[in-house]
């Protein structure tokens, strides 16, 4: 039986299906009993979202400005 | 040495996403009919993360240049992209491959020892008893999808503010990853990982990120 300390370093390797048949499955147990983990492991998964969620930084409008100007002196 | 030599392929690995491809394919007629407009839309979109993929293998000023370069190149490719990854995914590819040679030139190459800044990369400890249970369990966010969290500036903030203090290479499998949606195997392909540290890494980093969203989640609880 893993523990819940045990399922919090797992979790990645979960996420990635990288644990072995029988890991997986005695992951799945535990989380099938722990309200805690399943918790866990959904935090961890907004958190791996977050990233490709949030929206692009501002490009500064003189670096703009810049590639603008050789864009247009470019020939493709 | 010769292994940092060796560039990210440049050939196209096809992309799931049938409907993205569509838009790209309209962007690069835009951008090969000279469309300004079409041009200020990708760097708007992409510059950022260019600099930031370049910054995780040269230093911050040389990360500029290269994410700029790579808009050079990626104009004078255009003709020859076929559309068989993403327009992005591509982008990318050039960026790193040019921030690869520079690092090598520069003999930064390898940043990425795999296990610096351990901290913060496990649950701490005094979380779980004697056997291993939860003694101090995570709360419910009020926010259930990551859309949801972003929607608080706060939440940027904490995450721009994680992103600056985790490690180079943390932030470079977790941008590649979890920002750029690269695969396991083009991530450890451009950073030179092994599969296993790649995964520990990423690990690590996303359990950073969490525990700083449960931090900000507390902060707010008071």
């Amino acid at each position: 039986m893993l523990s819940c300390q045990e399922v919090t370093k797992l979790v990645t390797d979960y996420v990635e299906r990288r644990l072995t048949f029988l890991d997986r499955i005695r992951f799945q147990l535990h989380l099938g009993m722990c309200g805690h983990c399943r918790q866990y492991l959904r935090q961890m998964r907004i958190a791996a979202a977050m990233m490709g969620r949030a929206p692009p930084e501002p490009v500064p409008e003189a670096t703009m400005q810049e590639l603008l100007a050789r864009f247009r002196g470019w020939r493709a | 040495m010769q292994e940092l030599l060796a560039h990210v392929p440049l050939e196209e690995v096809p992309s799931a996403d049938g409907a993205k491809g569509a838009g790209d394919r309209a962007l690069v007629r835009r951008l090969l009919a000279r469309d300004e407009s079409a041009f200020r839309e990708l760097v708007a979109r992409d510059h950022a993360a260019l600099v930031r993929i370049a910054g995780a293998l040269v230093n911050p000023a040389t990360a500029e240049e290269i994410a700029q370069d790579t808009w050079a190149r990626v104009v004078e490719n255009l003709p020859r992209f076929e559309g068989r990854s993403s327009l992005r995914t591509w982008i990318i590819r050039i960026c790193l491959n040019r921030a690869k040679a520079i690092a090598v030139r520069e003999a930064r190459s390898t940043p990425f020892g795999s296990f610096e800044n351990d901290d913060g990369g496990e649950v701490e400890a005094e979380r779980f008893d004697a056997h291993g249970n939860w003694i101090d369990p995570p709360r419910e966010w009020r926010d259930r999808s990551a859309e949801a969290v972003l929607l608080r500036r706060e939440a940027l903030e904490c995450l721009g503010r994680e992103l600056r203090a985790m490690s180079a290479t943390q932030r470079a499998v977790l941008t590649l990853r979890d920002l750029e949606g690269l695969d396991s195997r083009e991530v450890c392909n451009a950073l030179q990982l092994t599969e296993s540290n790649q995964r520990v890494v990423l690990h690590r980093a996303r359990t950073r990120v969490r525990r700083a969203l449960e931090e900000m989640y507390r902060q707010e609880g008071k």
